[in-house]
């Protein structure tokens, strides 16, 4: 299996490098064709890989590539672990990584950076794979960072504009202070563990977790729970939780098939899966669940309702995707890593579905992305309305999509996450992910109809020009749409209930609430049974109810409720002011210090005052001094005389 | 007859003598001349001669010997007991690599850019070289201070007479500062001389002073070294010299010349007086950690592209010396060597990095004539090869994993964490700050609409740039990929010198 | 009775005199020679009272051979005089300060 997993992540690093440096010579068709095929091959090797973790009994394994190097007793190594979490995420990453790699092909036809395109996807696709697949630290941190740096190229790819270059170099921030946290993380591990691999980490877990660790002198905290928390800092950047989630709105800049990818179904997935691959050292620390539960519920909360407030189509994905990667952290934080990696799968799927049907709806209205300007689309754009469609209601959890499995039992899995205790954290979560649901059924359909349905609010020129997309468009969402819908229902009894990972996630007994709702689950059809007497499906149903009435039936409600509550309106038009407090806060804060030391410090104390006030004292004295040379021979004479009078005096009465 | 023995010799002497052979020769006065060219390829000859000599150099070194290599030892002044004495480790070995590597860059770099006396520059250069490789491989106090102070001469002129418009200024500062710790550092020589009776390092090591003693020593080698590296608040003269120096200078200056500093601290400090430095260590630290967090946000405001990295150059080399520190500061187990290791890669990387950002601003400056930022912007339309590279090696300096700029700061955290939360708390702010200052800075330079006619004009990279860059890319990515190689030739010798170290020396 | 001090004391009276017209003359060149010739006339005295106090007839030798050297650099100030009188058409003192700092 070595070589099949070498193949797996370096065929699209060698097509990267072929496309991105030789761009010119192979052309536009060659480009997409080696990224393709080199994608493709890692997607049916990664199915492959999958399939003999599922049915042909493979078991995990820990293969060493190569050393990176050893010093002082800690060896640095780059290898893979593959065991059946990996399989999944590498079916995950490779399958919508193919599938927007043809859409690009429709999407990106008359861009003249159409090769680098290819390259940076082709580059994203490895660099996510190394994070993966990593089998320590190390790696997983260089994942980690490649996947931001592509992310930043990506974002930033049409450089002209303004507003591209400063989304990316925001992203590119925001996620390096998540690193920060992170690469401390590293740090604590090492510094409890001496080790970066994660099978010698995971073998200590229990006695870092006896230890103390003083952060501040004379307040001892768990060493785990430091850890742990410094870690998922990381996870906060790159997911995009409250408060470093502000890159991802502003990361829609990037050309839309990216937005599917990386800021959708994979790149931003990775601190989940991240917490996921460390489950054995988040179940020691309570502390550290209990930030990640409330981390969580507040960003699947309070982004969902951002949602509602967006007219860009992309934006109101974002917020979407913000709020979903909330409920992830949720059900991390209730320890139920399955669901979390579930609720991850599916919602790859859906999502990226969902972004690349918006990509489809931009090219039909000719790189219009506000939703206020469409309408009716349903007629012209008939594949893309239905896959969209499937997306939405696999997003909001209509029963039996892949959606419902995946978020109803997310939430069952928070109600029944008791050992929180019944305080603030636990209602907090509980209450969060249940009203989210209602919220996130608002802002889709919202979003849905305004499209789709309704007046056609588009001028007469785009309107006449209004068809469906062309195949390599469509062709994505129907491959996406596929598992969209169904990948719930086939999936969810093994990967939940019949320890389809197996040593991959370790939960203690006392928080597997997983193992407690296995004993009363009986099937996928028996779960769609009992939807209509969840509040679950009410609170979606009463969503859309709510979509369709304020948006297609009564539209001046909401112009109402918006003059009525100007105040929230604004608030949430302000996405809670999070953006004014970085940039004017932090940003002018950092730019501010840096000219008070620069001039302050650098130019007036040290090089002022410092280095050229000595020079100028030195020139001072000097001057002085030389106005006793005055050239005229009898004050040479004169100061001889005193001179030796005034050693003769010593001589005599001092001596 | 074995002549590996005397290969330290060539490498020392070579590019002396070459350099010597060219400004007899000269030039006739004139850049375009025939002459001229001549001199140019008989300069990247001997350089690049130079560099393969120095691969031999690393395909005989040994990485488990845990004592001196190459040693060669002649009397040269009996009466001060004084021999020309040169010898390499794990500690110096990748230093000569990384001189010899940079230079023949350097001379590429400067092919047609210098108008004036191209023979004189170039032997500059070469006469540099040799007095660099020098320095890294005395083991003799005396003929160490001649090396030197040497050293100081060709660049005091490349940066006098090959500079900007303020470079009477920025030399004078440069000069001065840098002379003013060597001759503290020559005082301690002279005590260390009256101790021992000998200029030999070795005996230097072995011998007993006292703690009050050991203070003073330190600190005048702590001011020698801080100055060279160069450490807060002793960092002014660097971006004076890094605006005013012409390109070639400024990437040996920021390449190898600051590395002097961090060698010395390795070389002399540490293990002549273990006793004084620990007592010093602290300060050391805190020294650091203001370059690093301080200098990061200085960084930020800088209008000037050479500036702008002049003061990074400042805070990468905080890490540096914070990693060479941590000793004392770590409790319990290992990690001093991982810290020193760290450090010790962090000083090659850099050199690679900062040369590689220093040869970018080059390239814009001989096609713009301007460093200031804002004369620029959207410098990808017109040289989409270029912004490449650009963003390479400033995601490089950013310390992205997978290039080299990585590799020692995770070291240096990963060590510093174990000393203590906060060092690494505030050394791993460099992620978010270099990051910022570095990417704020391609963000209005390369990225954006074309900002000016002079971007609009620009062409992109000649072949001779191509390569330059281009070798300097693989090296960033090999080091970063795969440091193993440079890691396994320090191992040994770091964990020797942590030993050397640990013996009290009262 | 004269004694010894009578003479050391017209000597130092000398010597004193000669710094004064050094410090004091500020115009001629000339007059700065001549109180040098002075100063060494007072130290010439000097010579001869302790050789006469002492019994000891070297300090006379002595001053044979301070006489023929202050001729000497009376002859070779003078010339230096000269010349310095060619160049600048001066021998004022005050005009002589290229040496101020």
């Amino acid at each position: 299996m070595y070589s099949y997993y070498l193949t797996i992540v370096l065929a699209p690093l060698a097509a990267a490098i072929v496309a991105g440096l030789f761009g010119k010579q192979i052309g536009r068709a060659g480009a997409h064709w080696i990224t393709i095929l080199a994608v493709g091959l890692s997607c049916v090797l990664s199915m492959f890989v999958l399939k003999e973790m599922f049915w042909g009994g493979a078991v995990a394994e820990n293969i060493h590539v190569y050393t990176w190097a050893v010093t002082d007793g800690l060896r640095m190594e780059v290898g893979f672990l593959v065991d059946r979490l990996t399989a999944l995420m590498m079916v995950v990453v490779t399958f919508v990584s193919f599938s927007v790699h043809i859409y690009t092909i429709g999407y990106m036809h008359d861009d003249p950076g159409y090769q680098r395109f290819f390259s940076y996807i082709s580059l994203f696709t490895f660099s996510m794979l190394m994070l993966v697949m990593s089998n320590n630290f190390l790696q997983l941190f260089f994942g980690w960072e490649a996947v931001g740096l592509v992310s930043y190229l990506l974002i930033g790819f049409w450089y002209k504009r303004e507003s591209a270059i400063f989304a990316n170099l925001k992203a590119f921030l925001v996620n390096r202070v998540g690193d920060f946290g992170f690469i401390l993380g590293i740090a604590a591990i090492v510094m409890f563990t001496g080790s970066l691999d994660y099978a010698e980490v995971f073998g200590q877990a229990e006695s870092v977790a006896a230890q103390q660790f003083e952060v501040f002198p004379g307040a001892p905290w768990n060493a785990m729970t430091v850890a742990c928390i410094l870690l998922f800092i990381g996870a906060m950047g790159k997911s995009a939780q409250a408060p470093l989630h502000v890159w991802l709105p502003d990361s829609m800049e990037g050309p839309t098939p990216i937005s599917a990818l990386i800021h959708a179904a994979t790149m931003v997935t990775a601190g989940i899966f991240m917490v996921a691959r460390m489950s054995p050292l988040f179940e020691l620390s309570e502390t550290a669940l209990a930030v990640v539960i409330t981390i969580g519920a507040i960003t699947a909360f309070f982004m969902g309702l951002l949602g509602i407030v967006q007219n860009d189509i992309k934006r109101v994905v974002a917020y979407s995707t913000l709020s979903q990667l909330g409920y992830m952290t949720v059900a991390l934080g209730a320890s139920a890593y399955s669901a979390a990696i579930f609720h991850l799968m599916t919602h790859a799927f859906f999502k990226a579905l969902l972004f690349l049907a918006a990509g489809s709806v931009i090219i039909a209205m000719h790189h219009e992305q506000d939703i206020r300007k469409m309408g009716g689309l349903r007629k012209y754009m008939p594949i893309t309305y239905w896959t969209a469609l499937i997306g939405s209601l696999a997003l909001i959890g209509f029963p039996g999509l892949s959606g419902f499995f995946s978020k109803d039992l997310l939430i069952e899995a928070v109600k029944e996450s008791h050992w929180h205790g019944q305080g603030a954290v636990y209602w907090i979560a509980y209450l969060s992910v249940l009203l989210g649901v209602f919220v996130t059924a608002l802002y889709s359909f919202r979003m849905f109809f305004l499209v789709f349905h309704g007046k056609a609010r588009m001028d007469k020129e785009t309107k006449s020009h209004l068809h469906e997309t062309p195949w390599v468009v469509t062709a994505p969402l129907i491959m996406l749409a596929i598992p969209s819908a169904i990948i719930g229902w086939i999936t969810v009894n093994d990967v939940l209930f019949n320890n389809y990972f197996g040593d991959a996630i370790v939960v203690s007994s006392a928080h597997d609430v997983l193992a407690h709702m296995g004993e009363s689950f009986h099937g996928s059809l028996s779960l769609l049974k009992h939807a209509p007497q969840t509040p679950v499906f009410w609170l979606a149903a009463g969503g859309v109810f709510s979509a369709w009435f304020l948006y297609l039936r009564r539209p001046d409600i909401p112009v109402t409720i918006k003059r009525k509550l100007s105040g929230i309106y604004t608030l949430l038009d302000r996405k809670y002011y999070f953006d004014d407090l970085y940039i004017k806060g932090f940003a002018a804060g950092g730019r501010g210090i840096g000219r008070f030391l620069w001039e302050k410090g650098d130019q007036l104390i040290i090089d002022g005052i410092i280095v050229n006030g000595t020079a100028r004292s030195v020139g001072k004295l000097a001057g002085v001094m030389r106005q006793i040379q005055t050239g005229y021979l009898y004050t040479y004479a004169f100061a001889m005389i005193i001179g030796l009078t005034m050693l003769l005096s010593w001589l005599i009465w001092f001596r | 007859m074995d002549y590996s023995q005397y290969l330290l010799s060539i490498l020392v002497w070579l590019p002396i003598i070459s350099g010597i052979v060219l400004l007899v020769i000269g030039d006739g006065g004139d850049a375009k001349s025939s002459k001229a060219s001549t001199m140019r390829i008989i300069a990247l000859g001997m350089s690049l001669l130079t560099f393969v000599l120095s691969i031999a150099l690393y395909a005989w070194f040994d990485n488990t010997e845990t004592g001196m290599q190459f040693i060669e030892r002649f009397a040269w002044i009996p009466a001060l007991n004084a021999y020309y004495y040169l010898g390499i480790d794990g500690i110096s070995a990748p230093l000569i690599l990384l001189t010899t590597f940079i230079t023949p860059l350097v001379v590429l770099t400067s092919w047609d850019v210098i108008k004036v006396r191209p023979a004189q520059f170039f032997a500059a250069f070469l006469i540099l070289e040799g007095l660099m490789i020098g320095v890294f491989s005395a083991l003799d106090g005396l003929l160490f201070y001649v090396f030197w102070e040497a050293m100081l001469v060709p660049m005091f002129l490349i940066i006098g007479v090959w500079g900007g418009e303020r470079r009477i200024y920025a030399t004078l500062k440069f000069f001065l500062y840098t002379f003013l710790g060597s001759v503290l550092m020559l005082v301690a020589f002279i005590y260390l001389y009256g101790q021992t009776g000998s200029f030999d390092m070795f005996g230097w090591m072995n011998v007993t002073i006292g703690l009050t003693a050991q203070k003073f020593i330190f600190i005048a080698f702590l001011i020698a070294f801080a100055v060279k590296v160069p450490m807060w608040p002793v960092h002014t003269w660097l971006p004076d010299a890094h605006v005013e120096a012409p390109t070639g200078g400024s990437v040996i200056l920021a390449a190898i010349m600051l590395k002097m500093g961090g060698y010395g601290f390795l070389r002399l400090s540490l293990p002549m007086v273990p006793d004084g430095s620990a007592y010093f260590s602290g300060l050391v630290i805190a020294m650091s950690l203001i370059a690093i967090v301080y200098i990061g946000f200085v960084a930020l405001m800088q209008k000037d592209m050479k500036k702008l990295i002049a003061y990074s150059s400042i805070a990468h080399m905080g890490f540096v010396t914070l990693g060479f520190f941590l000793l004392w500061s770590i409790q319990s187990g290992s990690g001093a060597g991982l810290g020193m290791t760290g450090g010790m890669v962090q000083m090659v990387s850099h050199g690679l990095i900062s040369g590689a950002m220093f040869l970018c601003v080059g390239v814009l400056y001989d096609r713009v004539h301007s460093r200031k930022i804002a004369d620029y912007g959207g410098v990808a339309n017109t040289m989409p090869v270029f912004a490449a590279f650009m963003v390479l090696f400033s995601m490089a300096n950013a310390g992205l994993p997978g290039t080299s700029g990585f590799v020692g700061e995770f070291m240096v955290i990963i060590a510093s964490f174990k000393a203590n939360f906060w060092f690494a708390f505030l050394g791993a702010s460099t992620l978010v700050l270099g990051a910022a200052y570095t990417l704020w800075m391609v963000k209005r330079v390369i990225y954006g609409e074309i900002a000016n006619d002079d971007v609009a004009e620009l062409e992109d990279l000649n072949i001779r740039e191509f390569v330059v860059l281009g070798v300097l890319a693989v090296a960033v990515l090999l080091i970063g990929l795969w440091p193993a190689p440079l890691v396994d030739m320090m191992n040994v010798t770091v964990d020797q010198l942590i030993q050397q170290i640990g013996h009290s020396k009262l | 009775m004269i004694g010894l001090q009578h003479y050391l004391t017209l000597s130092a009276m000398l010597f004193v005199l000669s710094i004064a017209g050094i410090i004091i003359n500020r115009r001629n060149l000339i007059l700065i020679l001549m109180c040098i010739e002075l100063m060494l006339l007072a130290v010439n005295f000097n010579f001869i009272a302790f050789s006469r106090h002492l019994g000891d007839d070297t300090g006379q030798v002595f001053v044979f051979f301070i006489l023929t050297v202050a001729a000497a650099e009376a002859a070779i100030g003078l010339a230096i005089l000269v010349v310095l009188f060619r160049n600048r058409r001066s021998i004022n003192v005050q005009e002589l300060n290229t040496m101020k700092g």
